[in-house]
């Protein structure tokens, strides 16, 4: 392939937010970033009660909505049709940011364009020559949620590392993130550097390296367990 | 004798004048008042600065209100759509101007100024360039960043239902910005689906208050915006 990914291995996005909707604990209350992150809300592993918040107003917000029962009045924050669990409450703006920025929620998942390897995050705008630089609720949920969770792909669609030493994208927070969740590994962001908890099938340790513009270490299976949560 | 019903979007919305500052409710096309905003496109005041979330979609409601050249600036989080190039234009073109505040940093100005808060402080945007030259503080371990709150001479917004006092019931998540704009404005105005009889609404269910609201229009069938802009709908 032209931007030098190896074919035929890494996660699906479908993947991914498997990955990430089972690191996410029984009775835990989420908020679900716009793209990727809205699959998380599909994979909840049966018995656990996690309650999705939206940003723009509901707290139990269910799977996407069918075709024949999408009411234009009940979406997501990506202005998709979703539904409504029994028990979910509605409310208003001021009040649904007072949820996310008084740290009410746990859990936030987001995607991102990068990620440095001291959890600052740049998911906003692309800098100067931004047609129209949209920043929405990102740089409170960053503020605000105890955990952040980020789903991306590795690399940019050129092949260019997106887990870098510092970023180079205008900040959407300054050491922000817990955990990266990408198509070829999820990755904890640690005291000093990356850390590896678990690679794509088909992915080693010197290709995830040379896709990652920072340095890697990799954790045992019995480290990630001992650190899990 | 208590009375807010106006007979139509066009009266009531008829004393916005040049230059003035407009909130307009919605979350996408979620609760857009989209036929109080076809009114003021109507009216024709210019020169106005809007405070809503996002900058309209297609080429009806708050986009078409844009389009017309009648907003001089925008205020808002998220001025993108996936149907929209019309805000975009003007912005690249440097015919409008933009304030962009953090979603919730907009709420909460919002929310202040309609409490009568000048201002407050915020750990959204800390060590951002949304921050860049804004005062902050530190209280406790952490540093926040000081923002102001927004008050408007105009508040347009959408209800479910509506009695004669002004009380409000919302629907769903089309409620979003609505009850912090009622109270931000010095004349806020309703369209409502359905208006009752005081007392026909349980007290204990109504979200925004009479006092809030000064003027109200019966719209029992609002145009809706996602469906305008499927067919390529056009305003005026």
């Amino acid at each position: 392939m032209s931007d030098g990914k190896r074919p035929g291995i890494g996660w699906s996005h479908e993947a991914i937010a498997w990955n990430i909707a089972n690191d996410i604990p029984d009775g835990a209350v989420v908020n679900l970033g716009v793209g990727l992150p809205e699959k998380v809300v599909d994979y909840i592993p049966q018995g656990r009660e996690v309650l999705f918040h939206t940003e723009n107003g509901l707290l139990g917000m269910g799977p996407s909505a069918a075709i024949a029962h999408a009411d234009p009045e009940l979406i997501n924050a990506g202005k998709k049709c979703v539904t409504a669990v029994a028990g979910a409450a509605y409310f208003h703006h001021a009040d649904s940011f007072a949820m996310i920025r008084g740290g009410h929620i746990d859990f936030c998942v987001l995607g991102a364009m990068q990620v440095s390897q001291t959890g600052d995050l740049a998911n906003w705008t692309m800098g100067e020559g931004d047609p129209a630089p949209a920043v929405g609720g990102a740089m409170d949920l960053v503020a605000g949620v105890r955990r952040i969770f980020i789903a991306m792909t590795h690399c940019t669609k050129s092949g260019e590392p997106k887990l870098l030493r510092a970023c180079t994208l205008p900040l959407t927070g300054k050491g922000v993130v817990s955990r990266v969740y990408t198509d070829l590994a999820t990755i904890a962001i640690g005291p000093h550097c990356f850390e590896v908890l678990a690679m794509a099938p088909g992915v080693d340790r010197d290709y995830l390296q040379t896709r990652t513009g920072s340095d890697l270490i990799f954790r045992t299976s019995a480290e990630v367990e001992a650190n899990r949560q | 004798m208590i009375y807010k019903l106006r007979a139509s979007a066009a009266e009531a919305v008829a004393d916005i004048f040049h230059g003035a500052t407009v909130l307009i409710g919605g979350f996408g096309a979620a609760g857009s008042p989209i036929e109080l905003i076809h009114a003021l496109i109507d009216q024709g005041a210019e020169g106005l600065t809007v405070i809503s979330n996002n900058t309209g979609s297609g080429r009806v409601g708050l986009a078409a209100l844009i389009e017309q050249g009648r907003v001089a600036k925008m205020i808002c989080s998220f001025p993108r759509t996936a149907n929209s190039t019309v805000f975009q234009d003007k912005y690249g073109n440097g015919s409008i101007q933009l304030e962009l505040v953090p979603q919730g940093t907009l709420a909460e100005r919002i929310r202040a100024g309609g409490a009568g808060i000048p201002s407050f402080y915020t750990p959204t945007a800390l060590g951002t360039s949304l921050a860049r030259g804004k005062e902050v503080r530190k209280f406790g371990d952490r540093e926040y960043v000081l923002e102001y709150g927004l008050t408007a001479d105009f508040a347009l917004i959408k209800c479910l239902r509506c009695d004669r006092y002004g009380n409000l019931v919302y629907n769903k998540t089309a409620r979003n910005f609505a009850p912090i704009m009622a109270t931000a404005a010095k004349t806020t105005i309703v369209q409502t689906q359905s208006y009752v009889e005081a007392g026909e609404l349980d007290p204990e269910g109504i979200v925004t208050p009479g006092v809030f609201v000064d003027r109200i229009v019966r719209i029992p069938e609002p145009l809706q915006e996602s469906s305008l802009v499927a067919a390529g709908a056009v305003y005026p």
